[in-house]
Order: C-alpha cells, then sequence, then structure tokens
C-alpha cells in the first residue's frame, strides 16, 4: 500500500505585528510545519512501521524555501517528497481549495496511491476544505476530521473515528481509496532523530511545475480575492492589572475572593 | 438565479443550533441578491425537522427523505440534485464537522468556488464579500469572489437564530440516490472517555492551555487548583499531547462549561476553545501576548508570564 501526504509549510505570526496592504509584514512571519499535517505525517509512518503501508511519499505545494519543512517530514520517516512550484503561483496571493485540488490532482494521478493523508486544516488559511475536495475530484472515499484510523489491506477498508462537536465521535467505516482528514490528538508525532536527519539529507525531494504536472496556468488563478486584512476588534473591554507577578497576583486574588473564590 | 439555499444540520434526531443561524445567514443574503431562500434537510425525521425550520423568512423548505444519520455520499449526492433543481446562487453549509465533510465535495462537483469558515457575508454588486479569520484568529480578513455562484460554510455563533413561524412551502424533494456510489457507513457513535471529573458543574474552572510547555508544568495548576478549591481543565492541545484525559477539554469538540469563575492560564483563545467557555460568567486570562484573542473576551487578564503569577497566586489562597 502507498500512502501519500500532504504536508504544508504555513507562515507563523508573531505576538506583535505590523499589517502592510492584506498580508502580515514579512518581518513578522515565520515559516512551520502545518500542525495538523505533523499528526498525517506520524499516522502514515505509523503505517509503515506496522507492515501495511509499503511507501510514504509527500507532496508540498510552495515554493523552494519550503524544502526545510519537507526535510522534517522526510526526517520523521517519509521515503521521498515531491515539491510543485510554478512562477505562475508564486504571484497568486491566496491559492483557493479549487486551485490547490487541480495541483493535488494531477499528483495523484502521477502516484496513484491507496491512501492519502491530509491535515484537518492548516493553521494560515484554515479553509479546512482541500482533502474533502480533492477526494471527490479523484473520485474516491473520503473522511474529515479523523481521530481514529484503523485501516484493513485485505478488506480494502479503513475504520475511522470522526471527531463531531461536544465530546462524540461518529464511528465508520469507508472504502478504500480514500482521503482522510487527520485531527490532532490522532497520535504522538515523533521528533525526528539525528539518524532520520541524516537520512532526509539522501531521500528523493522532486520538484515539479505545472507544464510537468499537465496542469493549466489559468487553473491556479481561482475566483477569491483577498482584498482586506485587519486586526479585530477587541469586543469587550478588559481590566489589565499592571505591576509585578507578585502585585497582580496580590490584585487578581482580591478580585477572585469577592467573587467567592475561597482556599 | 438570486436565491439562496441553506442546509440544515441535525445529529441523532436533533437539529444543531447552527441550522436556525443559517437561516438569518440565508435570509440575510437573499434580501441581497433579491432572491428567495430555500431551506434542504436531508435525512432523518425530515417532516419534523421541516416543521421547526420554518421560521420567518423561509420561503420553501425541501426534505429529502432517504436514511437516518449523516452521511456524506448522500448528502454530496442530494445537494447536487437540489442545486440543478433550483439553480440558487448560494449554497450555505454548516461550517460544521459535518458540514466540512460534504460542502467541499458539492463544490468540487459543481464546480463552484469556496469560501469556509465565514463570520459575515455581504454582496457587493457582482461580488460576494466573505469576511473570515485567518491565522489562528489573529487577523480577520474580506475576501471577495467574483463568481456568478458560489458554495460558503458559515461559523457557528455568528449570526443570531432565526426565530418565529414563516410560511415557507414544504415540498418533499424526488431525489434519486445511487446507492453504488455510497462507499462509506456510519456504524455507531461514541462519547469520549469519562471519568469522575465533571467540568461543567464546577464554580470555579482554572484552565491550562499550550503556554504551560511541558507536562511536569501541569503540577504548577493543580497546585493553583486546589489552592482556589477549583476545578482543572484545559484546551485541545493539552489533551492532545495526552497530559490530560478527553473529559477536561473545554471548547467545540470537548465541552462547553459555564463557571462562574474561569482563569484561562496560557490560553490563546482559539475560536474553538471560546465556543466552550464564553458563558461563563467571570473570565480571567494569564497570558504574556496582549493580542492574544482569549483577551477579547476575558473580563480580566494579567499580561506576564504564568510562570511568575501562577505561584503567587497560589501563594495568596494558601
Amino acid at each position: 500500500m502507498k500512502i501519500l501526504v500532504t504536508v504544508k509549510e504555513v507562515a507563523t505570526v508573531e505576538d506583535e505585528f505590523e499589517i502592510d496592504g492584506t498580508a502580515i509584514d514579512e518581518r513578522f512571519l515565520g515559516a512551520d510545519l502545518n500542525e495538523w499535517d505533523d499528526y498525517a505525517i506520524e499516522a502514515a509512518v505509523q503505517l509503515q512501521e506496522d507492515g501495511i503501508a509499503d511507501e510514504v511519499v509527500t507532496v508540498t505545494i510552495g515554493p523552494e524555501d519550503a524544502e526545510q519543512t519537507i526535510r522534517q517530514a522526510l526526517a520523521k520517516g517519509a521515503d521521498r517528497a515531491i515539491r510543485v512550484w510554478d512562477d505562475a503561483l508564486a504571484d497568486v496571493d491566496l491559492l483557493d481549495v479549487g486551485a490547490k485540488t487541480e495541483l493535488l490532482q494531477a499528483v495523484v494521478e502521477d502516484e496513484d496511491p491507496d491512501l492519502v493523508l491530509t491535515g484537518v486544516q492548516s493553521g494560515d488559511d484554515s479553509f479546512g476544505a482541500t482533502g474533502v475536495s480533492l477526494a471527490d475530484a479523484i473520485d474516491t472515499q473520503w473522511a474529515a476530521v479523523v481521530n481514529d484510523l484503523e485501516v484493513d489491506p485485505d478488506a480494502g477498508t479503513a475504520s475511522v473515528h470522526r471527531e463531531l462537536e461536544g465530546g462524540v465521535e461518529e464511528l465508520t467505516e469507508i472504502d478504500l481509496p480514500a482521503v482522510l482528514t487527520i485531527q490532532t490528538g490522532i497520535n504522538e508525532p515523533r521528533y525526528a532523530s539525528l539518524r532520520g536527519i541524516r537520512q532526509a539529507q539522501r531521500k528523493p525531494l522532486d520538484h515539479q511545475t505545472l507544464a510537468d504536472l499537465g496542469v493549466d496556468d489559468g487553473a491556479v488563478d481561482g475566483d477569491l480575492e483577498l482584498t482586506d486584512m485587519y486586526e479585530p476588534e477587541t469586543e469587550t473591554d478588559v481590566t489589565v492589572f499592571e505591576g509585578s507577578a507578585e502585585e497582580t497576583a496580590g490584585d487578581l486574588a482580591d478580585l477572585l475572593r469577592e467573587k467567592g473564590v475561597e482556599a | 438565479m438570486s436565491d439562496v439555499l441553506a442546509i440544515a444540520d441535525h445529529r441523532r434526531g436533533e437539529l444543531r443550533d447552527v441550522s436556525y443561524e443559517l437561516l438569518t445567514a440565508g435570509r440575510d443574503l437573499a434580501d441581497e441578491t433579491g432572491g428567495d431562500l430555500h431551506v434542504a434537510v436531508v435525512s432523518g425525521p425530515v417532516d419534523e425537522y421541516a416543521e421547526k425550520l420554518d421560521r420567518e423568512g423561509v420561503d420553501a423548505v425541501h426534505t429529502v427523505d432517504y436514511g437516518e444519520e449523516f452521511n456524506h455520499d448522500v448528502y454530496t449526492q442530494a445537494i447536487t440534485q437540489l442545486y440543478d433543481a433550483l439553480a440558487p446562487q448560494y449554497v450555505l453549509a454548516p461550517n460544521s464537522v459535518n458540514g466540512l465533510d460534504y460542502a467541499p465535495a458539492v463544490a468540487n462537483r459543481l464546480d463552484l468556488p469556496l469560501v469556509t469558515d465565514v463570520v459575515d457575508l455581504a454582496v457587493d454588486g457582482d461580488a460576494l464579500v466573505a469576511t473570515r479569520e485567518m491565522y489562528g484568529g489573529k487577523v480577520e480578513t474580506t475576501t471577495e469572489l467574483a463568481a456568478d455562484a458560489a458554495a460558503v460554510t458559515i461559523r457557528s455563533g455568528e449570526w443570531p437564530a432565526a426565530e418565529g413561524t414563516g410560511d415557507a412551502t414544504v415540498e418533499a424533494f424526488d431525489v434519486d440516490i445511487d446507492e453504488d456510489a455510497i462507499g462509506s457507513t456510519v456504524t455507531g457513535f461514541e462519547e469520549v472517555a469519562g471519568g469522575d471529573v465533571d467540568i461543567t458543574d464546577a464554580d470555579v474552572l482554572v484552565s491550562v492551555g499550550r503556554g504551560i510547555d511541558e507536562e511536569e508544568n501541569l503540577e504548577l495548576i493543580f497546585d493553583l487548583a486546589e489552592a482556589m478549591d477549583a476545578t482543572v481543565s484545559s484546551s485541545r492541545p493539552i489533551v492532545d499531547n495526552g497530559w490530560l484525559p478527553p473529559n477536561r477539554q473545554v471548547g467545540q469538540s470537548g465541552k462547553v462549561v459555564t463557571p462562574d469563575v474561569y482563569v484561562a492560564i496560557g490560553i490563546s483563545g482559539a475560536v474553538q476553545h471560546v465556543a466552550g467557555m464564553k458563558g461563563s460568567e467571570t473570565i480571567v486570562a494569564i497570558n504574556t501576548d496582549p493580542n492574544a484573542p482569549i483577551m477579547d473576551i476575558a473580563d480580566y487578564a494579567i499580561h506576564d508570564d504564568l510562570f511568575d503569577v501562577v505561584p503567587a497566586l497560589t501563594e495568596e489562597f494558601q
């Protein structure tokens, strides 16, 4: 069984930041492996260790800078990586779900995986929709927000728990091949070992352009345009206690006693 | 083509609150496009649901009587067929766990642009203007869709629930479900691990988040809770890490709590967390980040390191 894991490098924002037009000023941005994808990678690597998967391939839509994040996934146990990037993508402000679907669809058609694992959402634009959209595009089954997974390769099925709201999980059986969007907490993502980090440097990481994938430039334009970005208005007037930790703790303790908290 | 089609959300025999919020969002949007508001309810006791969904502003309710519980294959087929029959301009779905299990598939199948987790909607000329958050709520953005039609999922709790009784037509929609295309089966439901602690029953909650850094630091929080005679709860990352059991989790996928006092320690206040605790009477936040979203709903705050403040606060109550 072959597993394809979508891996995104997301932008992270410092506590204090400034907005420049419709983007966060680059000075306040960092980059990291998308938190949800870390769990998806771990789920795939565990299936490989259990002898269920033979190969784990990652796919990333991102510029060359993202290779550091891709190497993290390789260091954790993925076998090889595909990075999709093109000058046509560099000009796009906000890559929408439809565009991501088309790019990933082309990769799936090349790779023909039995299982695709994605994170539930990305920490930056948080559409939470690409996995399910992709499943429909490649005409396979899917399950969104999976927090428990068992694969039965002989039966060609997966048993999943979908994490619904309010502490309820839905138990679902689905036919393979399938796309599963993986929720945080499904497993304990590993840290890469030093040996893994060394090996990752030698693992294949292929760059593919739109032309390589046979995708038209126009496919990535999308219908969504980011027109404004601003800090949300604060809705309540918070009373802030000032001073040293002892002073603020003292003030807060006085308040809490007023509210009926007692030792 | 100016109508709005809203898809109701239900689970285990109950319409979920977001269904009534969808009616308000749908009516507002239909007023801007000058169209009708159609509501669809798929699976379950649809006639009973239709009666409840007939609130002010709803023009038509379409029932799809097929199966009991949510199944994404049935939903995707039913909504695609409703779309073909009704030709609405916009499809509105809830940004619920189930909404995210069919809306992207529907959008892909109908070749509609999709915008998810929207907190506000407006129409500007030919464009749909959607307000949504990015970077975990640190910023809000507006996104314009210059398409003739679109699919949108809306965040729960952002629109008021529709009220009153409407005079909608209720029609059974004649759906043609291809059973060969159903590749998933819901076999049951499970409540998350229980245990003795019931955080929904506590008057005072000391709640801990990612800021605590390490599992062994939780001792600081338990010491404080003991000194204050409070119960310990947490945000999602603490449970994801396996440091506390799921029954301690406050938030959308955990428990909804309404204590007299909620002390959020090292919790940034992502919307999923806030959904579970915003009904608390007094909210206190201890966090180094003065811009953390938790500050928007906190009544009192200390912008300082929890590792300095928490021990000092514990001492106050000893």
